[in-house]
């Protein structure tokens, strides 16, 4: 993919950026790797700030699996991460709080939900809440950072954008409307460093009464037909999808019908 | 009328006797007197009586025909009953004086209730009407102006709108302390929201944050005091017990069907607290539709076979604003790119309005515009049936009507522009 090399939109003053980094799950495979929505907001990082203003932050445990799948941001053009070592069943939002107040980044970029756990996407408001900064969802771009604010873009669905300006510091999450990471290269992944911090460790009381299974599919919603006799019953089981009721103008010139389309496309607001 | 039932034994014996010579008459005044026979009257111990004899019409070849649906009867009396069945299809309830809130936050795209709310309004119903000995009602509180006027018929019991214009857009700090201020003022036992991204999950996500309370997200079934919600990306499967707060996805419930509701707006919370506002909305900024990708453009404007001039197509997609689309027949001949395609082999779409442009509508390419909203087809044969799928059909050239309709769309823009 063609890409603007490392492009920096801060223009001169340095921006310090913090990543959120978690384990991703492979959706198919089940195979841990690193998280969608973490690497995209790792991309956008990449884009803000120079490798040194970069910090990746990931808390959880750090076993040979979970090694795999954060070497796959150290393959990102990333010199290394920090690991704040905490068991699975730890709460790791008071940790990284701590750890965010000492390196006191302007940004700091997540991904919209974890890939594995509970995967509630509370993490990024628990920690703009605590934090007392400001906190932007669903971010596709970041257009400009001047001092205090930044200038960002809101996906909105069906492809439209919005235009949103933002005091920092800022906790912002990403999903799928950002740019797309790019790949992780071997040489740099086994190169990088994990560094492993210990951290104190807050277990996470409420979720042991929770039991957790596989997904299974969701039950199919029914078409229940209310009907009062049995020739209504009949009828809704035997009908067919009908479009019915629609208008046909026939025999009329093409200005006539282009004025009836153009009154149509008033009407749902699509002509501005 | 009364209820009482009065016996009247001797016309009661009237009507038993066909042979009698009053007996039509009799049993025309227990139908209503408007037939000559009654088809059906309540017997003197409350039950309905029937009379096989008098049920149906004769058709017009002299077949005696039964329509159950009652469309055919010129029955006046049976119209009555009719409608007396029909009207009283949803219950009325009032909740005068609720027991406790079940609050609603939806997100009503367009001031309407979206199929997303109906579902989290019918949970909503559900909490509330779980324990016959205490009624408890559904709250809904909305941003913005409301247009559904079928609020009832969803199963809110109260409305609280906040139609102020500082609502609209995206203020989600504001709206905390809207929601915070309904909390001090009816502190709900729950808070239910949609689990849909920029809505209900947002906000959502920071209520339960400013309360403390730890919500359950992407709960898809509530039953027995313990709610299921989706994890770890959609691969897990979390049971816990229903919290306070609860993100809903779609289908979480059924929507409201047998009842209907008053909906009674009261009073907002007095005097919320000035908020810093951390996020300034400037509005949305202009997308190139044809960079929008085709599975969620907004307006697709597609190309057929029917089309020649395809520099006027183009022409007419860039002035409407639209996301082009084509059939395969298009695509096929090289007039359009594969990634454009839609239809079964190409792209779902769904957009709000697709305008089909000498397209005669092959059932794959019906099933790819399945979930479109309105569709308008300008097609030359009124026989296809792209035609009898659409909303709006223009039997005419399609090349003529759009060059007509480009040169609308520029005539207002420019009397819009001197206006100016």
């Amino acid at each position: 993919m063609q890409r603007e090399g490392s492009r920096n939109r801060t223009g001169e003053r340095r921006v310090k950026v913090a990543a959120l980094v978690s384990v991703g799950r492979h959706p198919v495979t089940g195979r841990p790797r690193r998280a969608e929505y973490d690497a995209r907001a790792v991309e956008i990082g990449l884009s803000l700030a120079t490798r040194e203003d970069l910090c990746l932050v990931h808390a959880g445990e750090c076993s040979p699996e979970t090694e795999v799948a954060l070497r796959g941001y150290l393959g990102m053009d990333i010199g290394a991460v920090d690991v704040l070592q905490q068991p699975a069943s730890a709460d790791i939002v008071p940790v990284l709080e701590a750890r965010l107040r000492d390196l006191g980044p302007r940004i700091v970029l997540c991904g919209a939900r974890g890939e594995t756990g509970e995967g509630s996407g509370l993490v990024p408001f628990l920690l703009a809440e605590r934090l007392g900064w400001s906190l932007v969802c669903g971010l596709a771009e970041v257009e400009s950072v001047d001092g205090d604010t930044m200038t960002v873009l809101q996906a909105l669905p069906r492809g439209q954008r919005r235009r949103l300006n933002v005091r920092l510091p800022a906790v912002v999450t990403i999903d799928a409307a950002a740019q797309p990471a790019r790949q992780s290269a071997y040489g740099p992944a086994q190169r990088g460093e994990l560094r492993r911090l210990e951290a104190e460790v807050t277990p996470d009381r409420a979720a042991r009464s929770w039991t957790t299974v596989p997904a299974r599919k969701r039950p199919k919603r029914l078409k229940i037909v209310k009907a009062a006799s049995a020739r209504d019953r009949f009828k809704a089981a035997a009908a067919k999808a009908e479009g019915g009721g629609g208008q046909v103008l026939t025999g009329v010139s093409a200005q006539a019908g282009a004025e009836a389309i153009l009154k149509l496309l008033r009407e749902e607001g699509l002509l501005r | 009328m009364n209820d009482i039932i009065r016996r009247d034994p001797r016309s009661e014996w009237i009507a038993r006797n066909r042979l009698h010579p009053e007996h039509d008459a009799v049993v025309a005044r227990m139908g209503g007197g408007a037939s000559l026979q009654a088809a059906q009257w309540m017997g003197p111990n409350g039950i309905m009586r029937r009379n096989p004899h008098a049920v149906g019409f004769v058709g017009p070849n002299g077949i005696r025909r039964i329509d159950r649906s009652g469309a055919q009867i010129g029955n006046a009396a049976g119209a009555v009953r009719r409608e007396a069945a029909a009207a009283p299809s949803r219950r009325q309830v009032r909740i005068e004086e609720p027991a406790f809130y079940v609050a609603v936050v939806a997100d009503m795209p367009g001031g309407r209730l979206s199929a997303h709310d109906r579902d989290v309004l019918g949970l909503a119903r559900q909490l509330a009407d779980a324990n016959a000995a205490e009624a408890g009602a559904v709250l809904l509180v909305a941003f913005g102006e409301l247009r559904d006027d079928a609020l009832g018929d969803a199963g809110v019991d109260r409305v609280l709108a906040f139609a102020d214009a500082r609502f609209e857009g995206y203020a989600p700090e504001l709206r905390l302390t809207a929601l915070g201020g309904v909390e001090r003022q009816h502190a709900p036992r729950h808070w239910l929201f949609p689990d849909s991204p920029l809505g209900g999950a947002e906000l959502g996500r920071r209520h339960a944050v400013r309360l403390r309370e730890r919500p359950a997200t992407q709960v898809w079934q509530v039953a027995d005091g313990q709610c299921t919600g989706r994890g770890a990306a959609g691969g897990a499967d979390i049971t816990r017990a229903l919290p306070r707060i609860v993100l809903a996805l779609a289908e979480c419930a059924e929507p409201v069907s047998d009842t209907t509701h008053e909906a009674r707006a009261i009073a907002l919370p007095a005097a919320l607290p000035q908020v810093l506002r951390r996020i300034e909305d400037l509005g949305a900024v202009a997308v190139d539709p044809a960079g929008v990708a085709l599975a969620e453009a907004e307006f697709i404007l597609s190309a057929g076979n029917g089309i020649r001039d395809w520099d006027g197509f183009h022409h007419a997609a860039r002035v409407l604003g639209a996301t082009e689309g084509a059939s395969r027949v298009a695509v096929d001949n090289g007039f359009m790119p594969r990634h454009r395609q839609v239809g079964a082999t190409g792209t779902w779409v769904t957009a709000r309005v697709y305008l089909a442009a000498g397209i005669s509508g092959a059932i794959q390419h019906l099933q790819g515009i399945q979930q479109c909203d309105k569709v308008v087809a300008i097609n030359t044969d009124p026989g296809c049936d792209m035609v009898k799928r659409a909303d709006l059909a223009v039997i005419a050239d399609s090349g003529e009507v759009l060059a007509a309709l480009v040169e609308l769309v520029e005539g207002v823009r420019k009397e819009q522009r001197n206006a100016a």
